[in-house]
């Protein structure tokens, strides 16, 4: 898609400038406790070689993929309707979809059998986690409600 | 933006293609097979079967063989018996059914399943009989019904034994019988916990004292865990009176076929080896069973390899990780073998049918036929010859899947295949019986007073 980067410093918060709506907050939010979960199974797992934990990583993973789906969804939408922020939701929606290529990525290297998982998956699983935390934190902080940006 | 999306979504590509489009070299077979180094794709290379109707066309066979299918629309036929009279039993049945475990198992079961027959598992044993010798199995009788997933068959003097998916089990059959007597008599439970790999191979010592049970493992390299492993990935020695049981070689993933071999009485098995170690690992194996012997599974491969998925390891089995005897070539999925005899003629004199039911995880499919090893002073000596091929045709069509060979005494092959639920019969077109092929069973019964037959028969 075509973008026009607004050259305009982002001072003057126009009437859209409405707080994050909270589906989209709840969508966001979602990703990190199960990325998260993701991540501290394969620990679990990388360290007890007790194979359910790898079972729980796979389907926290896939549960954040689900959540990270449809957040960035919510995203590319709300790209069309930034207005002024538009540069922050920019930046919030690439950050979310590295988020989602690299747990799409995560999620087939846990598709792999018994420890063949590892060390791959676990190394993935923090890099996601913390795609996973600044994609969130943007996406809220895009929406940041008056005063200076 | 669209140069950082762009770039994700081409590593991404690239990534997802790096494991399908590689051209695996040609299978590798025989004793000492180059072993390539292990791969770990992104995705399993996937290649289903794309099931379609025979339309009146058959299975090729070599110069001077046909092949007529002698029985259709059975209920997913495995394993096939010929019985001394020449009737032959089929086994019909689908086991196995553990719930998906991972997101992984929904998306693969969902595939796999395109590639296998959608009819009803038939859960029994059907009697084939040829009355006038003409070749046309006019007589179709339900021998036995109400069946778990039978699947190994044997018969010892008046005990035709049946192994299901969950136990071992046994008739009294008398010559010429259509239909059992009644309801089977348990010899033994087998392990049914989950049964990932649910088909119970079976065959009988030459003195019919011992059955021996194929146990295959109950997962691709432990993802289910080691506690599931239990009593799996073994062949069982089962006492025939007493139903006793002990593990006779161990470390044998899946051992989905079992065959004595005339003359030196010797437990042979195909064995299908682990997935998604790349297109050219780990060969599926054709090997004489050792008392006593571990073959690798799951801590390693043809020998001593060692398979990092299995953790903990365990260095000392490793050591003790024996090689199997001939590789079939990775994937193949080699589920029936049978001895040959003198009266199926000339090559096919000495050596063993392998019907390979075909790959999944692999790009170029192999398999999806059936293969002649040939023997020599009772070992392979050679690399393997197509006997029944055309299962699969252009664009990945596919036809049929062989499970079960069996030689007919009488000088043919008997070839189950579950997925057009069609028994295949292959005969020599050579009328003139040669000094070497006797045409009686007699003849080709090795082993005296005690008329004994099986799989390997």
């Amino acid at each position: 898609m075509t973008v026009t980067v607004d050259q305009r410093p982002a001072r003057g918060l126009g009437p859209l400038h409405r707080g994050i709506h909270p589906l989209h907050a709840v969508l966001l939010a979602a990703t990190l406790p199960l990325f998260l979960g993701g991540l501290l199974s394969d620990i679990a797992y990388a360290s007890s070689y007790e194979v359910q934990w790898n079972n729980f990583s796979a389907w926290l993973i896939a549960g954040g993929m689900v959540f990270t789906g449809f957040a960035l969804l919510w995203s590319l939408v709300d790209l069309f309707r930034a207005g002024l922020r538009r540069k922050q939701a920019l930046l919030a929606f690439v950050l979310l979809l590295a988020t989602f290529a690299l747990g799409l990525i995560n999620s087939f290297v846990h598709a792999r059998d018994a420890f063949g998982t590892m060390p791959d998956g676990l190394i993935l699983s923090a890099i996601v986690t913390v795609a996973a935390i600044l994609a969130i934190w943007l996406g809220f902080s895009s929406h940041r409600v008056g005063g200076m940006p | 933006m669209t140069r950082a999306s762009l770039l994700t979504a081409a590593a991404l590509a690239a990534l997802l293609t790096a494991c399908d489009g590689d051209d695996p070299a040609p299978p590798v077979y025989g004793a000492n097979p180059q072993l390539p180094e292990q791969q770990y794709g992104l995705l399993p290379s996937m290649k289903i079967a794309d099931p379609a109707q025979w339309d009146g066309k058959k299975p090729t066979v070599p110069e001077g063989f046909t092949v007529t299918a002698i029985a259709t629309d059975l209920g997913i036929p495995r394993q096939t018996l010929v019985l001394p009279n020449g009737d032959i039993l089929v086994a019909e049945g689908r086991g196995g059914g553990a719930g998906p475990l991972r997101p992984k198992d929904f998306i693969a079961g969902i595939i796999k399943a395109r590639g296998t027959t959608s009819v009803k598992s038939g859960n029994r044993l059907t009697l084939l009989r040829d009355a006038d010798g003409d070749g046309v199995y006019e007589e179709r009788t339900v021998f036995a019904d109400n069946l778990n997933a039978p699947y190994g068959l044997a018969l010892v003097n008046d005990q035709l034994y049946v192994a299901n998916q969950d136990a071992l089990v046994r008739f009294t059959y008398h010559e010429g019988q259509t239909r059992a007597d009644g309801p089977p008599v348990k010899v033994t439970d087998l392990p049914s916990y989950i049964n990932h790999h649910w088909t119970k191979s079976l065959a009988a010592s030459p003195d019919g004292r011992f059955l021996y049970v194929g146990i295959g493992s109950n997962s691709n390299i432990t993802e289910r865990g080691m506690p599931a492993e239990l009593d799996r990935a073994m062949v069982w020695e089962v006492d025939a009176r007493t139903g006793a049981h002990r593990p006779y070689a161990t470390g044998i993933r899946n051992p989905t076929a079992l065959a004595i071999q005339p003359g030196t009485g010797k437990l042979w098995a195909v064995v299908n080896e682990r997935d998604e170690l790349g297109p050219n690992l780990v060969p599926d194996y054709l090997t004489s069973v050792r008392e006593g012997a571990f073959y690798g599974w799951p801590y390693s491969y043809w020998g001593q390899n060692v398979d990092p998925r299995a953790q903990p390891q365990d260095p000392q089995k490793v050591a003790s990780a024996i090689q199997p005897d001939y590789s079939l070539g990775a994937h193949v999925a080699a589920l029936g073998v049978s001895f040959s005899n003198p009266a199926m003629g000339g090559r096919f004199a000495d050596g063993v049918f392998v019907g390979e039911h075909g790959s999944w995880n692999r790009n170029v499919p192999s398999g999806y036929k059936v293969v002649f090893v040939p023997f020599r002073d009772g070992a392979p000596s050679g690399p393997p010859i197509d006997v029944v091929t055309g299962f699969q045709g252009e664009g990945g069509k596919t036809y049929g899947r062989p499970v079960g060979v069996t030689v007919d005494p009488r000088g043919a092959l008997i070839v189950a295949d579950d997925l057009s639920n069609t028994i295949w019969r292959v005969t020599s077109t050579n009328r003139s019986p040669t000094a070497e092929a006797p045409s009686r069973p007699s003849a080709a019964m090795p082993g005296g007073d005690r008329p004994l037959s099986s799989p390997p028969y």
